[in-house]
């Protein structure tokens, strides 16, 4: 009787939620008898951009298809183990990724990746500047589609430079880097963290000597060979080393971070520091919240990252995100389409200014807006056309572990040691003899 | 106020029971021929354990098989054309990894001992804290004590690494009088400052499950054995190391070999404050390297196995050599 009673209320509210459901189905059954392909984008985290260009992108296929996002972990490895077991496993969700440069020959070697159609690869990277082009080969060919590009700029404390009596206008050695900061008693913005960040930092140096941390990047597992252990490697190791025993990156250096050396050099402290650009919106929104002094913001200039030694232009390090379709997809010429409409130049202005991403491509530079927003447009262009990608291999993985734990504390880093221990270690690591 | 664990150890002692009338079912068999009543019990006991049964072999058993099988080829998901079969290699490969493999044994072993002994104590102590406790604030108090364990592990690491990291930490500030501690501490730096962090998190994490098993112990010491003892004049200790502990041995070795198993496991704390840095690196963390990381799955299975065969031996270690028995909560003795 109990249960009679109280019936009224309850099927009423039975049947609003059974019309809401009916609602619902009729709803989505109305999208799906059109038949509109659905593409998900597995997109890395930013600050919105990415669901905006799929929005901007599925108006304009005017009902071609439905570009939908699905967000990825926040850190490139994770993204990487993630996507790679989905491929691995034949997912066919995989119709666009957001993929991290290196890890795009392990993807590209198996056949993970569609094949890029030619013509899309001619209209995609007509203007895409040289550095960010190398990232997106393998086996040179053209295995994803360039989207943005990222790279670090040496990023100084004018008040520094000024004491010291650097002309900014020419090119920086690190050997300026370090003595400035000795003699002024100042800390140096560098990533000592045992992460991805330290091989960014040690392929940077090397390349920028002419050299590159593999000496055959094509050879199978076992026969890989890295190239530490050479003039240049230990001309790297001693660098990385010195900033390390001398303290100057601060006593907080083995977890210190992108983030962390940005917090860094916005201290008194602070005098020089390489990072990407996301530094700049970064400083000056904590200004703006009144978190930093307005002053420090005018304190901060930029330069292209250092040289290692005075007559070879320096390679910064390059980053950013690649657009590739997953082999299994089902709709891999809509998910092309859809990466043209993703990638044009006015895309990745937007993108950069809301965002804060440099793009890839040439013709996105030209936007007026971008010079209000990014003083430093015309640096980071400069820089991603100097940028060399990290070794590009299907084992970056393994060299990248091996080289992050045996360079990390950087206070043990020991120019006579570290580069042949590690090259040892990779080696053995690769033929399957140790473990990582 | 009925506890999680004492639940599962009554109903464990259920089944122990019913176990041994079905031994006692069986000895009749070889003597007569089965009645009927026992055919039809028996059968219903399948109906009633076998979905259960199966349900285990399913979600348990088929993946350790899966995981031993898979540990005996040279596999990594990236290069699915060049599976291997290559036997025991990847064993041997592990086992001869003095850097890796053993040095990531050790820290675990030492994680397992220095954390299970130090809780032993400190929840033992606050065993007799709630039992001893007051009716009125023993609510309260237990749920006090328990709140480190309702905590998530993911987020007490968090917690206990910004608490020491140089960056964002208060510690260093706090403790700056403590010789050795200053503002330039680095606590994820070293091994020592860095282990030892990992150490009090786990710690201050699972001292409350230990001291629970205890309670439960502490409660199963008959209270006349006590007063006897106190009429006959025994001191404090006396009590303690005479009466109470002897009778509640068997509570003890299930709460050790419960920690140990689970301590042997760390992982949480490990992958938030250092990921393996400093040489921090634990088992449970270097499986997850190699098969997630590295997707290498043969190599990765391998070490997982490794792993459980240690879990294995602990276990067996345990049962055998201290003669715990989990089925009834009391040790084989029957002491009670």
């Amino acid at each position: 009787m109990g249960e009679s009673q109280g019936s009224p209320r309850r099927g009423r509210t039975a049947r609003a939620s059974g019309a809401a459901l009916a609602a619902a189905i009729l709803l989505s059954g109305c999208s799906d008898s059109e038949d509109v392909p659905v593409l998900t984008w597995y997109i890395n985290p930013d600050d919105g951009g990415q669901v905006a260009l799929a929005q901007v992108c599925t108006e304009e296929a005017e009902g071609a298809y439905v570009i939908q996002t699905s967000l990825l972990p926040a850190d490139a490895p994770s993204q990487r183990e993630q996507l790679a077991r989905r491929l691995a496993a034949n997912d066919s969700s995989l119709d666009i990724m957001s993929l991290d440069p290196p890890f795009i020959p392990e993807l590209a070697e198996p056949e993970f990746l569609a094949p890029v159609p030619d013509d899309v690869a001619e209209r995609t990277t007509e203007d895409t500047l040289e550095g960010a082009l190398a990232g997106a080969m393998w086996n040179d060919e053209l295995v994803t589609v360039p989207f943005w590009a990222n790279t670090q700029l040496l990023w100084y404390r004018k008040s520094v430079v000024e004491e010291a009596g650097l002309d900014m206008e020419q090119p920086i050695t690190w050997d300026q880097v370090i003595d400035t900061a000795l003699e002024q008693d100042k800390l140096l913005g560098v990533q000592g963290v045992r992460a991805e960040s330290m091989t960014v930092w040690l392929n940077a140096l090397v390349e920028s000597q002419d050299e590159s941390i593999l000496a055959n990047p094509e050879a199978p597992a076992a026969e890989l060979q890295t190239n530490l252990d050479t003039e240049q490697g230990m001309r790297a190791a001693e660098i990385i080393g010195l900033i390390g025993t001398e303290g100057l990156a601060g006593p907080g250096v083995a977890s210190m971070d992108e983030n962390q050396s940005m917090l860094l050099f916005q201290r008194d402290e602070g005098s020089f520091m390489v990072n990407w650009p996301f530094v700049w919106p970064a400083t000056n929104a904590a200004a703006e919240e009144g978190a930093l002094d307005e002053e420090l913001v005018d304190d901060i200039g930029w330069a292209q990252y250092p040289r290692v030694d005075e007559d070879t232009p320096s390679a910064p390090p390059l980053g950013g995100i690649n657009l590739a379709v997953g082999a299994d997809s089902l709709n891999q010429d809509l998910a092309f389409e859809a990466i043209e409409c993703i990638v044009q130049p006015e895309n990745q202005t937007e993108y950069f200014i809301t965002n804060g991403n440099p793009p890839s491509s040439e013709a996105a530079y030209e936007d007026p807006a971008l010079e209000d927003n990014f003083p430093m447009a015309d640096a980071i262009r400069e820089a991603l056309e100097n940028a060399a990608p990290r070794p590009q291999t299907p084992f970056y993985n393994e060299i990248s572990t091996a080289i992050q734990q045996d360079f990390t504390p950087i206070s043990g880093v020991r120019a006579e040691q570290t580069p042949a221990q590690t090259d040892a270690f990779i080696v053995e690591v690769l033929r399957g003899e140790r473990l990582l | 106020m009925t506890t999680a664990p004492e639940t599962s150890r009554r109903q464990k002692r259920e089944s122990a029971e019913s176990s041994k009338g079905k031994s006692a079912d069986r000895k009749n068999g070889n003597n007569a021929k089965r009645t009927n009543r026992a055919k039809s019990e028996a059968r219903l006991g399948w109906l009633i354990a076998g979905p259960a049964f199966f349900v285990m072999l399913a979600v348990t058993a088929y993946p350790i098989a899966q995981a031993i099988y898979d540990s005996m080829f040279s596999f990594r998901l990236t290069a699915p054309d060049e599976r291997s079969f290559v036997f025991l290699q990847n064993y041997l490969t592990i086992l001869s990894d003095t850097g890796v493999f053993w040095r990531a044994l050790l820290v675990t072993l030492l994680v397992t001992v220095v954390t299970v002994a130090v809780e032993l104590v400190l929840g033992f102590a606050l065993a007799l804290v709630m039992h001893k406790a007051l009716k009125r604030i023993r609510g309260a108090l237990r749920t006090a004590i328990l709140v480190p364990y309702g905590i998530i592990t993911v987020v007490s690491a968090f917690a206990w690494f910004y608490m020491f990291d140089i960056n964002s930490g208060f510690v260093n500030n706090w403790f700056g009088w403590v010789p050795g501690i200053d503002s330039d501490l680095d606590w994820f730096a070293n091994f020592g400052t860095a282990i030892t962090v990992i150490m009090a998190s786990e710690i201050w994490k699972t001292t409350p499950f230990i001291a629970l098993l205890l309670l439960a112990g502490l409660a199963q010491v008959p209270d006349e054995l006590v007063e006897a003892s106190k009429v006959d004049g025994a001191s404090w200790r006396q009590q303690m190391t005479r009466v109470i502990l002897p009778n509640m041995k068997a509570a003890i070795m299930v709460a050790v070999l419960f920690r140990a198993l689970d301590a042997f496991r760390i992982f949480d704390n490990v992958f938030i404050m250092t990921n393996g840095a400093a040489g921090t690196e634990v088992l449970s963390l270097l499986a997850y390297r190699t098969s997630i990381g590295r997707l290498e799955i043969g190599l990765g299975s391998a070490v997982s196995v490794i792993l459980f065969i240690c879990v294995l031996l602990i276990c067996v270690i345990a049962i055998k050599l201290f003669k715990v028995d989990l089925a009834s909560g009391t040790d084989s003795k029957g002491g009670k």
